[in-house]
């Protein structure tokens, strides 16, 4: 028979997919089984210590930018990659298990604020790049603990499903095949830069999210290569809905066809707010549950205030509940604040996952 | 480990569709190919009106909307885009799930791509072949919806059972197995196709759709089926009746056989039951292909009646008028429709969120309070009231809390509202919260079963200005003593009402005033609670009205008091001796066709549904006369006749959509009585003594002192007798009430409460007449009306421990035992011996033919003495419980 050359493409694919697969996946997977993995803190928190100005962003290759970018912080991976990468080893110092990429906006989309919309891919693979070498020089360190890397896959900076004219409640600025596509190229890139699982986070519209995911299996289709999923969704206010209007369990039901690694909530609410949302989704999700809150509610500046000590008090309980397989901060918190959650976590079992 | 795998769905809010859901409504009527009024208002643009539809057939109850933009007119691809988008925008739409519907490939994706939340395609189907088939799932799995699968082939549709079954199973293995689409999410449709066409062939379509549904739900695992119900129908078309029934009838089948979910006109839908005899019959003579000549017979029968013509004409003049008098006309018509966009409206234009609560919504309110006062309005067009008011709040509410800062709500006072311990009832107890709710007073209302201390730590904590308690069993008396008490130690000093069925103003007056220095005033129903609560409150009338209940009770008491002292009792002994003197010798005894323990795990609702006794049910809205006269009553009867049909639809639902179960447990059992004690044997073999009271109360010279022990063989007579049985229950209506209560309707959670309280006392009669009838079986012979049900004008009866006849409430505890009820039914006691769920009744058998209901009245010491001694109890417990009985 002769050999076919569709029969080795699909071998191969397999082989890859399965090898992929493996290795990300059991490695990660494995870790969650045996304990609770530490994400990392806040990055805009952190670069913001280092009071850039415009033209620390611009760097030599952007000096003549048509627009002002102050304030892409995504962008610091081409202009400032020193500063991202020291961040980064701060929180794996501080034990972090799981690093996010510093890629929150980096989709064409989101990037036209800037007018940037072309260097999307440059900037997720280099962002993948820096934390990889950053993860795996710790891993070196220390093989016992593992350090994952994950592709921060932001809510972008449009929506799906609201209108931003209350006088034309069915106009939309964007259409779900424009965010596939703009997601499509992030997660190619970011799979490109070898990160080990891609994140889809801070979700306030779940259709957003449902791009993202139709993308990430998109591409996995594409380049045979598959890797872990997780998603965390946010909300937003005390109504216990996401900015788009869905019950945690609704959120959770619209994105469980991702098969996702972990599910969680991050962002918006301080941790105490969180926990009957956390408890929901622990109480229902077949999968691992992530949680990474702010510091607290932002005060009249704008600033998130819970001292490490005091996060961790509310991060206590939802541990000693079992709530949690993955605990990390978001906005305003620190390798500080990272720290002292690592050092509580370690003292409890991961919850285990509901057969359903 | 078992696997639960449910079909679950979500928009903005969760559907998880599991065994016990039954049967899914997925509205049908945004489908543009099937509702020619949405047609037109898709092609002309209007599609302000076309979301009206949506948010109708969803506030009708669709669980799923299906939308369909199929119109060789249309672009189907903008307009599926445009309305999805718009729905995105409306959260009571967009809050159930969405069902893409349509031929056209592009559209169901364009459909896909603005759905946040989990919904369903309808639908795929192997047409065209495999590979496109197996292309589409894939792509309906990345958006991660379910999907409906036709019974359809390259050769076509499927139109037997052979052929249906042959490609829902080709179609579920290549799903499942290759597509790796979980199976939870597959739905079949195996093809609603016409019946009565007068084409031979196509008069088994509805038994092969059902058998099919049958085979798919028994071989293909976790699927699911459902189908577009109208399609049966269509030889019928402008006859609605025969329709309608035809959709009963089909329905009703379907369902028994595994038919999940279904695209259904609720509208178009009579309830089974309601279906004319001889209609049913050639319906289903041509749904089951019973007959050869059943098409004619149902066209000649068809042609005899005409359509009813269901339009329904809706004044919509008051549209034109000022927001203000369109607040008044919705709060006082209960109109629900218009009362968001007026309340922002209203709003808009005014200063603060407050202004239009204090302004436009309390003047309606206030129309709306003096018209009941004046007995123009009836409590259940209030309670309608009030769920407009409580929408038109909750769309001010966060407008509010943003400004709290600006200064807090006046109101009229804060009243706690609470059931006490050990008691369950409170529908008379949210009446009354409605109704102070609608007359300014901010209610706090702590539910069912709470204890003193409870009630007490809430009314310092809120500052409560009124506490008002409820109970309707007679152990709740007593904890109102006791919560009376605790305020006066507590140093409490604001009112206390009093309220609910077994409460009176003798017993406020005697056993609750003393106790408590300050006001205690008993009110009689909810329409008195407004008077009372201002009266309690101003400052100008507090002082005087105090006075006034204090003095009042006051002389109540001395003339109780002198009222008790003129009965004669005589003692237990001799009354004891002139028993109604019974006939054992010449009277039948019964023996049990099924003696020992019978259950009813899901009795048929529908059953029950045909022998409620309706009287009742019209007296919890405190309308009071008899039905069926009350309806057509020259006073109440349009406002009867409506909460009447209100009452009907909403039962239907719970009928059709299973949403209420009953569950019961009989039995009957060897007995004989000693005394005042009956002996019985349980299953086990075991003896158990059941114990009963007698009147004392000095009859005039012959009349016998009554017990129910007397209708019982006694041991003596030597012949074996037997006692039966009961406790019934429904179960659900707590869950739908609180259902109905976050969308702000108390008019649907009372009624769902009245409702099941209704079911249950019909359950209790129902199940007397199958004792009699057939598991006791005396009664054989009987042949009784629903009216003569009513009467009770048969053999034999059912009193109920903590009812007149057998007031301690104690022995239900025994009867708990007796027939295992928590383990049979799951219908438990609180300590005061209340049921829950509340909706239950329970009672015992007596067969013979004397026996009769009495009441006990009251009693004396030496019989408390001899009873506390034959149930081992100490005396002073045994008052406690016989309170409102004793005569000393």
């Amino acid at each position: 028979m002769p050999f076919d050359i569709e029969v080795y493409k699909f071998i191969k694919r397999i082989l890859i997919m399965t090898i992929a697969t493996n290795k990300s996946k059991s490695a990660i997977a494995s870790a969650l089984e045996k304990r609770i993995l530490i994400l990392d803190g806040a990055m805009g928190t952190m670069i913001q210590l280092y009071k850039l100005e415009e033209a620390d962003y611009r760097g030599e290759r952007f000096k003549d930018w048509v627009k002002d970018i102050k304030g892409n912080n995504d962008l610091l991976c081409l202009t400032q990659p020193q500063i991202i990468n020291a961040i980064h080893r701060e929180y794996l110092e501080a034990g972090a298990d799981i690093i996010e990429t510093n890629t929150f906006n980096c989709q064409a989309v989101s990037l036209e604020d800037y007018e940037m919309q072309s260097l999307a891919i440059e900037l997720n693979h280099a962002a993948a790049k820096i934390a990889r070498l950053a993860a795996d020089d710790f891993t070196a360190k220390d093989p016992s603990k593992p350090r994952f890397v994950a592709g921060a896959i932001g809510p972008m900076n449009r929506t799906l499903s609201l209108s931003p004219d209350v006088n034309r409640p069915e106009y939309r600025t964007v259409n779900f095949d424009q965010v596939k596509n703009a997601y499509k190229e992030q997660v190619k890139a970011l799979i490109d830069g070898e990160v080990d699982l891609l994140l889809i986070e801070t979700i306030f519209d779940t259709l957003n999210a449902k791009a993202a995911i139709f993308a990430c299996l998109e591409v996995f289709d594409e380049i045979g290569v598959e890797l872990p999923i997780s998603i965390s969704g946010t909300i937003t206010d005390a109504s216990g809905r996401t900015l788009s209007g869905q019950t945690i369990e609704a959120f959770y039901t619209s994105v469980k066809h991702a098969n996702p690694l972990s599910i969680g909530i991050n962002c918006a609410l301080g941790a105490s707010a969180m926990r009957p949302y956390l408890e929901s989704l622990s109480n229902s999700a077949a999968c691992y549950v992530s949680c990474y809150p702010n510091a607290g509610l932002p005060n009249e500046f704008g600033e998130y205030d819970e001292t490490p000590h005091m996060m961790c008090e509310q991060i206590d309980d939802f541990l000693k509940s079992g709530f949690i397989n993955i605990v990390g901060g978001c906005c305003g918190t620190t390798p500080a604040h990272i720290k002292e959650i690592a050092e509580h976590a370690s003292k409890y079992a991961p919850r285990k996952p509901k057969n359903n | 480990m078992t696997q639960t795998r449910y079909l679950q769905l979500s928009g903005l809010e969760p559907l998880t569709i599991t065994p016990e859901t039954n049967f899914v409504n997925i509205g049908e009527r945004t489908n543009i190919t099937g509702s020619k009024a949405f047609m037109r208002m898709i092609l002309s643009g209007d599609f302000d009106s076309a979301l009206g539809v949506a948010r109708q057939q969803v506030e009708n109850g669709a669980q799923i909307i299906d939308i369909n933009m199929d119109e060789g007119m249309l672009d189907g691809v903008a307009a599926m885009t445009k309305f999805m988008n718009l729905i995105a925008s409306e959260p009571d739409i967009s809050r159930v799930p969405v069902m893409v519907d349509s031929s056209k490939w592009e559209i169901i994706e364009a459909g896909l791509k603005c759905m946040q939340g989990k919904g369903i395609v309808n639908s795929i189907s192997l047409k065209d072949g495999e590979q496109k088939f197996i292309e589409r799932a894939r792509i309906i799995k990345r958006y991660g919806a379910a999907t409906v699968v036709m019974a359809f082939d390259e050769d076509g549709q499927a139109d037997t059972f052979a052929k249906k079954i042959a490609i829902c199973k080709r179609a579920y293995d290549i799903l499942v197995n290759e597509v790796h689409f979980e199976p939870e999410d597959v739905i079949f449709d195996p093809n609603i196709l016409t019946v009565a066409t007068g084409i031979e062939e196509h008069n088994n379509y509805a038994l092969d759709f059902i058998n099919a549904t049958r085979w798919i739900k028994e071989n293909l695992p976790y699927s699911k089926v459902s189908g577009g119900v109208s399609n049966i129908s269509f030889s019928f078309r402008g006859n609605d009746t025969v329709r309608e029934a035809m959709h009963a009838a089909f329905l009703y089948r379907a369902i028994q056989n595994g038919m999940d979910m279904g695209i259904v006109n609720a509208g178009m839908i009579e309830v089974y039951d309601e279906i004319p005899k001889e209609l049913l019959e050639l319906v289903e003579d041509v749904l089951w292909n019973r007959r050869s000549d059943s098409t004619e017979r149902l066209v000649t029968f068809a042609d005899t009646i005409k359509a009813k013509g269901k339009a329904i004409v809706i004044d919509e003049a008051w549209r034109s008028n000022s927001v203000a008098e369109r607040l008044k006309h919705a709060l006082v018509k209960g109109i629900t429709d218009f009362i968001e966009i007026d309340t922002e409206e209203a709003r808009l234009m005014s200063d603060r969120p407050l202004d239009v609560i204090e302004g436009p919504l309390m003047a309606g309110m206030s129309v709306v309070g003096d018209l009941f006062g004046a007995g123009k309005m009836f409590l259940p067009q209030v309670v309608k009231s009030a769920r407009v008011m409580k929408k038109a709040v909750a769309v001010l509410t966060p407008f509010i809390e943003a400004q709290k800062k600006a200064g807090d709500s006046k109101n009229a006072g804060k009243i706690l509202l609470a059931t006490v311990k050990g008691d369950v009832h409170d529908i008379g107890k949210n009446i009354v919260g409605v109704v102070l709710g609608c007359n300014n007073y901010e209610i706090h209302d702590m539910g069912v079963m709470v204890s003193a201390d409870k009630i007490l730590a809430k009314a310092k904590e809120i500052n409560a200005d009124i506490i008002g308690l409820s109970g309707l069993i007679t152990p709740s008396l007593d904890e109102m003593v006791h919560v009376a008490k605790e305020m006066e130690r507590q140093g409490f000093t604001i009112p206390l009402l009093i309220g609910g069925a077994t409460t009176s103003r003798i017993h406020a007056a005697v056993k609750i005033d003393p106790h408590y220095s300050g006001s205690v005033v008993h009110v009689l129903d909810a329409s008195r609670s407004v008077p009372v609560a201002s009266s309690l409150l101003t400052k100008e009338s507090k002082a005087s009205f105090f006075n006034q209940i204090k003095e009042e009770y006051a002389k109540m008491r001395e003339e109780h008091k002198n009222r008790r002292d003129t009965k004669v009792f005589v003692p237990i002994e001799k009354a004891r001796e002139q028993k109604i003197a019974i006939d054992w010798h010449n009277s039948d005894i019964y023996i049990p066709n099924q003696p020992g323990i019978s259950i009813f795990d899901d009795f048929d609702l529908n059953q029950l549904a045909e022998v409620i006794d309706w009287t009742p049910f019209f007296n919890t809205w405190e309308m009071y006369g008899k039905y069926p006269t009350i309806l057509t009553d020259e006073k109440v009867g349009i406002e009867a006749t409506k909460l009447f049909h209100d009452a009907k639809i909403l039962l239907s639902k719970v009928i059709s959509g299973k949403k209420l179960t009953a569950k019961g447990v009989i039995g009957i059992f060897e007995a004989n009585a000693e005394n005042d004690d009956i002996e019985i044997t349980k299953p086990n073999g075991e003896k158990m003594q059941l114990h009963f009271l007698r009147q004392q109360n000095e009859k005039t010279q012959g009349q016998p002192y009554f017990s129910l022990s007397d209708f019982v063989a006694p041991k003596t007579f030597g012949r074996k007798d037997y006692l039966g049985s009961f406790a019934v229950s429904i179960f659900g209506a707590d869950e739908m009430a609180k259902q109905f209560e976050l969308g702000h309707d108390d008019y649907n959670s009372i009624m769902i409460k009245a409702i099941a309280d209704r079911l249950a006392e019909a359950f209790a009669e129902k199940m007397h007449q199958l004792v009699r009838t057939l598991y006791w079986g005396y009664g054989k012979s009987e042949n009784l009306s629903n009216e003569d049900l009513i009467q009770e004008a048969y053999q034999g009866i059912r009193p109920a421990p903590g009812y007149p006849a057998c007031p301690d409430h104690t022995e239900k505890r025994l009867l708990w035992e007796l027939l295992e009820v928590e383990k049979n039914t799951g219908t438990q006691l609180t300590e005061s011996f209340a049921m829950w769920p509340a909706s239950s009744v329970s009672g015992w058998y007596f067969s013979h033919k004397e026996s009769k209901y009495f009441g006990l009245g009251k009693i004396s010491k030496d019989q408390v003495v001899d009873y506390a001694q034959r149930k081992q109890h100490q005396v002073e417990e045994m008052e406690k419980w016989l309170g409102p009985n004793l005569n000393y």
